[in-house]
């Protein structure tokens, strides 16, 4: 392979490149949806193409773990009689943010780690990812800049800067240059293109800053000393058990399983559905038990399933910071506010130790 | 879309038949059943399996016998309490229900070699430790004295009483059983299972004590237990949880940070007292 792997679109060939590669495979990429929401949908051009977008509804996991997706199928008529199945195709997802590539990368781990899922697997195999670079903040939910997800780290064949009147595009791996080569629109980048880039991510250092005054680094040791914290009561007070921070959120990946008959009640689907730690019954047993009855415990195994447990089982946070959790919220949860809230507790006590005040 | 068959698919059900049936109580049956071929299901005490009803299902549910037993055949007791375990109760000796499995982390029987046992059973709780029980008797000189307690609402739920009866006549083993409600003909204990814990004569060090039943119960064993001076390494539980996927996946069994079904479901005490969500 070459050293220096750039390539640059003008922004005039957008429209073409977007065509062609439709013409090769299925293409989705972000596409407005009303005031303000986006959405990641099949395209046919790059016209309709939203090139500055907030994170859409749905992250890019719905292409790796669908909603539905059947795993089993099975025919009741003459004994037991099954397959394991999985639906996907190949496509391209054109236009993913950083904090997306991180959630992607999350799913990976998860799902690649032992005993293996072959579903997700297959799924992660048929899937091209072209990322997009945020050159400003989308709004302020975001947080990406705390958990490090505000620069792209891998998990891209292609990645666009947008440079104005072109995009400087990163070729990551052969997946990639077969795109480049195949759809013939790309130019070779120039000593300019790879400075305007530096220019750019310098900028974006000072931009985007840490949005919580807490050094990453420490947030397992906070999460620590937090697990009696009075914010979890203070949440679970608000918090209307509706789900829907889970389930728009890139790294949330609980699941329920259920069969579906057909019509002749002979042959019918075992199917994996997108299910909610934040539901009343996730944790409920047959005996009656239901070992996180209060939202304000579901809130807070939350938290912990973005910032404290994964940190042990996979080195990483679950939380790439994308906000969605906060924009969907009907009562008002906030990520940022609920760290913050952690945080200053947190110091409210240790001031009263060293005062000895306690 | 394009389907496409996986053969490697974890969610792959072998095929099991229904060998017989036995209806213990008027909400628990009894299910032997065998693997397509007769395979063995290769399964360590207190594991579980995915059990599927196709249609209705796939639940966790205890293997109840011992992997010591000569046929290749392993038994289940299911007590009927919803969807998947009612259309399971309809099944007969001949259908086909589907198997995955075993899964998780059983009793440590070759550590409890050489040592003493204090088998506790809290209701249903009897099912998964019945293939500890019998694997136990299977092979009785590997381990030291053994002691059997078991907890029953009322003498009518009391479940393997033809079984019970055998392990009472055994002279190698000591069994008590206790009933919440008593009725005019029962002429064992009355109380809770905690009354029975401070009777018991053992020696703290070498014994290793056995806990299944719901939290209610676990909890206050334990407490019994602990009071008896039995380290809490020493102590193990079996627990229940809402599970799906069985491999650490789907997230209905975590506590905390441990999975029940892959970390568990039997954990010994020390791994799990700090861990506020197991009670
Ligand atoms: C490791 C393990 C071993 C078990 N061993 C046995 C056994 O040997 N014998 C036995 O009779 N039962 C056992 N159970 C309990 C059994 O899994 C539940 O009774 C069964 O899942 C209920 O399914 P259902 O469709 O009949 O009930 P449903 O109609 O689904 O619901 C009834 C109740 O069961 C709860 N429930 C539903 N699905 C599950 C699930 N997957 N896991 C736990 N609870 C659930 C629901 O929250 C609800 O409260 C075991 C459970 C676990 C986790
Ligand atoms: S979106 Fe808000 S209200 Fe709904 S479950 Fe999540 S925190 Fe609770
Ligand atoms: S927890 Fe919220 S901010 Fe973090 S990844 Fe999930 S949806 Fe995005
Ligand atoms: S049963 Fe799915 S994670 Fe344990």
């Amino acid at each position: 392979m070459k050293d220096a792997q750039y390539s640059v679109l003008r922004k005039e060939q957008f429209d073409g490149f977007i065509s062609r590669l439709s013409k090769l495979q299925r293409v989705v990429a972000p596409v407005a949806r009303g005031y303000n929401n986006y959405s990641f949908e099949e395209v046919s051009s790059g016209n309709g193409i939203s090139l500055k977008y907030i994170p859409t509804i749905l992250p890019p996991k719905k292409y790796f773990m669908p909603q539905r997706e059947t795993l089993l199928e099975f025919d009741t008529g003459r004994g037991l009689n099954s397959e394991a199945v999985v639906e996907c195709e190949k496509m391209t997802i054109f236009g993913i943010h950083t904090c997306d590539l991180a959630g992607i990368q999350c799913l990976n781990m998860v799902f690649t780690e032992r005993p293996r899922d072959y579903n997700y697997l297959m799924h992660k195999r048929k899937i091209n990812i072209i990322g997009l670079e945020c050159n400003e903040y989308c709004d302020e939910y975001a947080s990406c800049a705390l958990v490090n997800a505000s620069t792209p780290s891998g998990g891209y064949d292609l990645f666009f800067t947008d440079l104005g009147d072109r995009f400087i595009v990163h070729i990551n791996t052969q997946i990639g240059e077969n795109i480049i080569e195949s759809t013939k629109f790309f130019e070779s980048a120039g000593k300019s293109d790879l400075e305007d880039l530096t220019e750019l991510r310098a900028g974006k250092r000072t931009l985007f800053t840490k949005e919580v005054p807490v050094e990453p680094r420490y947030i397992p040791e906070l999460f620590d000393r937090s697990y009696n914290s009075k914010v979890w009561d203070e949440l679970g007070e608000r918090c209307l058990a509706c789900g829907n921070c889970t389930l728009v959120c890139p790294t949330c990946y609980c699941f329920d399983i259920k069969d579906e008959m057909d019509l002749g009640l002979k042959s019918g689907r075992r199917n994996r559905i997108w299910d909610s730690c934040q539901l009343e019954s996730f944790a409920r047993v047959a005996g009656g038990e239901n070992f996180r009855k209060e939202r304000s415990l579901r809130q807070k195994h939350r938290y912990y399933r973005k910032f404290r447990y994964p940190v042990e089982k996979f080195s990483r946070f679950f939380c790439t910071g994308c906000g969605r959790c906060s924009r969907t919220c009907m009562a008002g949860i906030k990520l940022k506010d609920t760290l913050n809230l952690l945080i200053e507790e947190f110091e409210e006590t240790v001031s009263t130790l060293m005062e000895g005040n306690y | 879309m394009k389907k496409i068959a996986l053969t490697n698919s974890q969610y792959i059900m072998k095929k099991g038949k229904i060998l017989r049936t036995r209806q213990l109580t008027d909400f628990e049956k009894l299910f032997e059943i065998s693997l397509e071929g007769g395979e063995r299901l290769d399964h360590e005490p207190g594991q579980f399996i995915m059990l599927s009803v196709c249609g209705a299902g796939e639940i966790p549910i205890s293997v109840s016998s011992s992997p010591s037993n000569i046929s290749s055949s392993f038994e289940v007791c299911v007590r009927a309490v919803g969807k998947v375990t009612n259309a399971l109760h309809k099944l007969e000796a001949g259908d086909e229900i589907g198997i995955r499995g075993p899964f998780g982390k059983g009793f440590p029987i070759r550590i409890f070699e050489g040592n003493d046992l204090l088998m506790v059973a809290g209701g249903l709780g009897i099912a998964p430790l019945r293939s500890l029980i019998k694997y136990v008797f299977d092979n009785r000189r590997d381990f030291g004295k053994v002691h059997i307690l078991l907890g029953c609402k009322s003498p009518a739920d009391i479940l393997f009483l033809d079984e019970i009866e055998e392990w009472n006549q055994r002279m190698d083993v000591y069994y008590e059983c206790t009933v919440d409600r008593a009725v005019p003909e029962w002429q064992g204990q009355v109380g809770r299972i905690t009354t029975l814990i401070p009777g018991v004569h053992l020696e703290p060090e070498r014994t290793f004590a056995v806990v299944v039943g719901p939290p209610v119960m676990y909890k206050f064993v334990i407490k019994e237990l602990l009071a008896k001076n039995i380290p809490g390494r020493q102590i193990m539980v079996s627990f229940e949880r809402h599970m799906k996927c069985g491999m650490g996946k789907c997230g209905h069994c975590q506590i905390q940070h441990v999975y029940a079904c892959q970390d568990g479901p039997v954990f010994n005490y020390d791994e799990i007292k700090y861990l506020k969500e197991s009670y």
